[in-house]
């Protein structure tokens, strides 16, 4: 058995959680510190499948500014953040990218693909200026 | 007399975008929006992590997916719109900008919606001892270059100040490789949201220094190192504290202030707390015809209360334009025991619509108290609250429809209480 500490996000109390936790089995044995029920919720979450949006920006060539937004489609086991962001930063894509598009399929083997943010056109010739 | 134009709005942020397609839907036609940068989106477009949204769509967005939609909402409801244009003056009924298509031009019209949005406090606002080396960043400047033009801004960073610029931006820079090793609060809780701090910090072991701040830049070309040092209750440091962080940069998350130069040209009358206009509960400054909203008026947390409270400037624009000025008998709303300012400052009880929305913040952190909210003498509301803090905006509504003699109210005061 650990015992954990966690801040609860379930609302702006931000509640400290003291939790007993078998890593063995995987279960929850005790959760204090909570004033609501969103404090149990949200420290299984925590300790048994704590997951994530991933948000960054990948390199575009020949686009009206220098990145374009991605974030994962859906949210994705912790652990995988830095593999994700290891395979964003190997990447990089060619204007024009539409806002939704899928510029990574099946993100370091998540099963989740790397959709834009945003939309970026090309450049056009005359304008150099990226700042907005 | 014939305007140019029935509403001009002054940016194309959130506020902006939202007032615009609030008033069209409320029957005003010949609108403009100007905006300086060339594109619309304002602020969102630099704020690329996700979490915007769940008021407004009831889901988390990015910040150019909430942008998005609403630049789609104002193509498809043929908006007209001057990117690349700068406002030069304004004053009531009438605006001057210039670009390079037109040149300068001076329109007239019968309201204008403010919309501008905020700036950060650079580190001029904060008197640090320290030569001016590269390397020191406002977290938001740092954001814009990250996440728009794709530069690196620094290797080992302390950020200083918990605002959620800042908080977000340790995470940026975590994911992206740099080394964040401090976030230094000079207050002794933290200024951003709760979910920012475990999600941004928490999450990758980034240390939060709650009552310290930062005493000495080192560095003359280059930021090379910074001394943290704690604070007392009257903040000031306090000797033997200190603690040094060998570190190529500095960002400064210190706080935003609403960007009010043309507002000041135009007599519109300012709040020296919230640095917005005065406004009353249609959200009109002290210049008739002269609306405010978003970031301009006062800075939030959140953009989906943005585009709510720019919905209602809208709506009450689009209503000055139709019914023309109208006599109103505004009476004050007190701000008292902790709450530090209202918006608006001040409501007509005999016009005002059914149900208005007060947004305040407090002064201080409070466990278990309550807010009150008074006409004259007569409680009107009491909600108990489990926590109040500064950094996090909280709203009261009053409805008309409440059962006292609102002609005889001379003035509104709210108020934090112990709840008993």
């Amino acid at each position: 058995m650990i015992i954990k500490e966690l801040t609860c996000i379930g609302c702006p109390m931000g509640c400290q959680l003291t939790i007993e936790f078998d890593e063995i089995q995987k279960k929850l044995l005790h959760v204090s510190g909570n004033q609501c029920p969103k404090g149990n919720r949200y420290a299984h979450k925590e300790l048994t499948n704590p997951t994530r949006i991933v948000t960054s920006s990948i390199k575009i060539e020949g686009g009206e500014i220098g990145v374009v937004s991605v974030k994962t489609q859906k949210d994705i086991p912790k652990s995988q953040i830095f593999p994700i962001m290891d395979a964003i930063h190997q990447t990089t894509v060619i204007a024009p990218v539409y806002i939704g598009s899928v510029l990574i399929h099946d993100v370091a083997g998540t099963h989740v693909d790397i959709i834009a943010t945003k939309t970026v056109l090309t450049r056009k010739k005359e304008s150099t200026d990226t700042t907005l | 007399m014939k305007y140019d134009k029935d509403l001009i709005i002054i940016g194309a942020g959130p506020a902006g975008l939202a007032a615009a397609l609030s008033s069209k839907e409320n029957g005003c036609t010949n609108i403009l929006i100007i905006e300086r940068s060339q594109y619309m989106g304002g602020i969102l477009n630099q704020c690329i992590h996700n979490g915007f949204g769940l008021h407004t769509f009831h889901q988390e967005l990015t910040g150019p997916e909430y942008a998005a939609r609403y630049e789609k909402s104002i193509q498809d409801q043929h908006i007209p719109i001057s990117l690349n244009t700068m406002v030069l003056s304004i004053a009531a009924h009438s605006v001057t900008y210039v670009n390079q298509t037109e040149g300068l031009v001076t329109l007239t019209c019968h309201a204008i919606i403010l919309a501008m949005g905020c700036r950060e406090r650079p580190r001029g606002a904060l008197n640090i001892p320290g030569y001016r080396p590269s390397g020191i960043y406002p977290a938001g400047t740092a954001q814009q270059l990250m996440n728009i033009e794709g530069k690196s801004v620094g290797k080992r960073i302390v950020i200083l100040g918990s605002g959620d610029i800042g908080l977000i931006m340790a995470r940026r820079l975590t994911l992206e490789g740099s080394k964040v090793l401090a976030v230094a609060e000079i207050m002794p809780y933290s200024g951003g949201l709760k979910r920012n701090i475990v999600q941004c910090l928490d999450d990758f072991h980034i240390p939060l220094y709650l009552s310290h701040t930062i005493t000495q830049i080192e560095g003359k070309k280059r930021v090379e190192g910074v001394t943290l040092q704690k604070v007392g209750t009257d903040r000031k440091p306090i000797e033997g504290t200190t603690m040094h962080f060998d570190c190529d940069t500095l960002l400064l998350s210190v706080g935003l202030i609403p960007e009010n130069e043309l507002s000041i040209q135009a007599h519109v009358a300012l709040s020296p707390i919230t640095h917005g206009p005065l406004v009353d509960d249609t959200l009109q400054t002290s210049v008739a015809g002269i609306f405010a909203c978003g970031n301009v008026l006062h800075v939030h947390d959140l953009v989906d209360f943005v585009s709510e409270e720019a919905a209602l400037a809208g709506k009450m624009a689009s209503d000055y334009v139709k019914n023309g000025e109208k006599q109103r008998n505004n009476i004050p709303l007190h701000c008292k025991n902790g709450v530090r300012y209202s918006v608006p400052q001040s409501i007509d009880p005999l016009e005002m619509e059914q149900e208005i929305t007060i947004r305040f913040r407090v002064t201080d952190v409070f466990h278990n108290r309550s807010v009150a909210l008074y006409a004259n003498k007569t409680l009107l509301k009491k909600i108990k609250k489990k926590i109040l803090a500064p950094g996090e905006m909280e709203t009261i509504t009053i409805k008309k429809t409440q059962d006292i003699a609102w002609n005889e109210v001379q003035a509104l005061t709210i108020q934090t209480e112990e709840t008993v």
